[in-house]
């Protein structure tokens, strides 16, 4: 019971009608990097709510670094960072206000206090910034500032609800590299909700949620393997000589594919290298696709995760992208 | 004693961002000086003296004191209301404070930023020829105080309750203006017609701004300048008493709603 640090047991949230969670269980071990992935609406983040006391369950339980949600509210509280989906800063505050703000509501005692926000503030480069007011920030140092005060008063958990939405592709790797480093130094447990496939891959395990029931729960490469093999594509100086050699020395199918053979091995990062070593024919190209996580949940649930939120004219184009890229 | 840090610490946050917001410091002043001057320079030479040798605008000096610690404490639920609307009171509802100690740090903080803004109006006291002493000043603020709180709680009542800003303010200039000119602010709560007399008479806001009246002034007890509930002039600890017994369900309502809500 105690080996985890997140226990969720058989959490239901209805609104009126509507069930946004639908008997969710799963646990999660400390200093894990657990990923919540699914579509938007899909109650990933009623379920975040419910974790951190926001938001009471209709029925089930869950339990944080050992305390009940439900009937030890400032123990859960005491034992978590948040970084919201939306912005929640005092932005006629500025950063190191806000920090202060928070180290003291969350009883972060003085002597410690103004080291421990020097060292955040550090952390996310915003320590020569830290007088200016919040409102003059950009969104994504407003994000890194949050991601700053979640981890301020040494949480157990960490909960991150889309920490990267809408932020430029270089803030969204620096928002990562922060995370990672955290996650390593001070064993903090991340549970991440996303639906960006290339960050629910950084996951030690992903839960796939879709209309408030979990679909599928476990490492990305476990997750990957399920919906099928890796393909390896490789052209060589003779392909009907190299189709042989294949066929005789792995005992697998091989398809010609224009000038290309393809063919699928279970592990294709480990048997690449071998195999470029020891095949007899020259190899003039070669590559590897491995499923993502996009064909998991395609698989899944039928449906693409990105489908709600894109206009239907631009649905379309992706669509026809995505199909075209599948081929 | 950890609450005890948060309700100083919520505090604290409400002062810090009234010293940043100079403008409000700036409207703070204005407006009721404003009032104070041009309403009352233009209606006391007309008027002369109402009684206990006291002019219209001397009148008025400690209603307009009342009317901005009003006006300021009411700015605490427009300050729930924009930290539900900005995101931040998310922050506030997740951090291990009670419900009860956010409510009381609120309203605290309001209640000292609109004492403050009553206080400043106490400087322009010498241009109308009222004097008071030190003492005076020390009597006034723990009423400033009470007035601001009570009010300040009704206002985090209601912001717990209306959670869009339209709504809120809709429903704040709606009870904001008649709670003020209905409160004996800018005139005299004797002689007014029945029904005017009888809204001032259960109108909240009247309690608190009689007592300021009464030390600033230093009226008799029977002036014409007392309320006369059932026949009996209330004293100033009479006025403290009701407004006190107000506050405190305002107070205990507000921690309630509040908790429930949220």
């Amino acid at each position: 019971m105690n080996n985890y640090i997140i226990e969720v047991e058989n959490l239901a949230k209805k609104f009126g009608e509507l069930v946004a969670v639908n008997d969710i269980s799963f646990n999660v071990a400390p200093g894990e990097i657990f990923g919540f992935l699914g579509p938007n609406g899909a109650g990933k983040t009623t379920t975040i709510n419910i974790l951190c006391t926001l938001s009471k369950p209709t029925s089930g339980k869950a339990f944080i670094n050992g305390f009940d949600v439900v009937r030890q509210q400032s123990q859960v509280r005491q034992s978590i960072g948040l970084v919201f989906q939306d912005p929640s800063l005092d932005e006629r505050l500025s950063g190191i206000q806000n920090l202060r703000f928070h180290a003291m509501v969350y009883n972060v005692r003085a002597p410690a206090r103004e080291q421990r926000i020097e060292q955040v503030l550090r952390m996310v480069e915003l320590w020569d910034k830290r007088n200016s007011f919040v409102r003059t920030y950009s969104g994504g140092m407003k994000r890194r500032l949050e991601l700053a005060r979640g981890l301020l008063h040494y949480p157990k958990v960490l909960f991150l609800d889309e920490p990267t939405l809408g932020l430029d592709p270089q803030t969204r790797n620096r928002i990562w590299e922060y995370v990672l480093e955290l996650q390593r130094r001070e064993g903090t447990t991340i549970f991440l909700t996303t639906h960006y496939m290339d960050e629910a891959e950084r996951a030690d395990r992903i839960a796939i949620i879709d209309y408030g029931k979990l679909v599928a729960l476990d490492t990305p490469e476990k997750l990957k393997r399920m919906v099928g093999k890796d393909v390896i594509s490789v052209k060589t100086s003779d392909n009907n000589k190299a189709a042989e050699e294949i066929r005789l020395r792995y005992q697998t199918e091989v398809r010609h594919d224009g000038g290309e053979l393809t063919f699928e091995v279970s592990n294709g990062e480990e048997f690449l290298p071998a195999f470029i070593k020891e095949f007899g024919t020259r190899i003039v190209s070669i590559s590897l696709r491995r499923p993502t996580l996009e064909d998991v949940f395609l698989k899944l649930t039928g449906r693409e995760i990105r489908e709600e939120e894109v206009s239907d004219v631009f649905k379309a184009m992706v669509h026809q992208h995505a199909r075209r890229m599948r081929r | 004693m950890h609450n005890l840090l948060g309700v100083y610490t919520i505090w604290y946050r409400d002062i810090l961002r009234f010293w940043h917001d100079k403008a409000r410091i700036v409207s703070a002043i204005t407006f009721p000086i404003l009032f104070l001057f041009v309403f009352g320079s233009g209606l006391s030479s007309r008027m002369g003296l109402l009684g206990d040798g006291v002019d219209f605008i001397q009148f008025m000096f400690p209603g307009v004191i009342g009317m901005s610690v009003f006006m300021a404490s009411f700015m605490a639920g427009v300050s729930l209301v924009w930290d539900r609307e900005l995101g931040f009171l998310k922050e506030v509802l997740v951090a291990p404070v009670s419900r009860v100690s956010v409510v009381l740090g609120k309203a605290l903080g309001s209640a000292t930023v609109a004492t403050l803004q009553g206080t400043i109006i106490l400087i322009f006291a010498p241009l109308i020829g009222i004097s008071f002493s030190t003492l005076t000043v020390l009597a006034l603020l723990p009423l400033m105080f009470l007035l601001a709180i009570s009010i300040g709680s009704l206002g985090i009542l209601l912001a717990t309750r209306i959670k869009s800003m339209e709504a809120f303010q809709a429903v704040m200039q709606m009870l904001m203006f008649p709670m003020v000119f209905l409160s004996g602010v800018f005139f005299p709560m004797q002689g007014l017609p029945g029904w005017m007399s009888i809204l001032a008479k259960i109108n909240p806001a009247t309690y608190g701004i009689a007592p300021i009246r009464q030390v600033v002034l230093g009226a008799s007890l029977d002036s014409s300048f007392s309320i006369n509930l059932f026949g009996h002039f209330m004293s100033i600890w009479n006025n403290v008493a009701v407004i006190a017994v107000f506050g405190v369900v305002m107070v205990l309502l507000a921690m309630w709603s509040f908790g429930s809500q949220e």
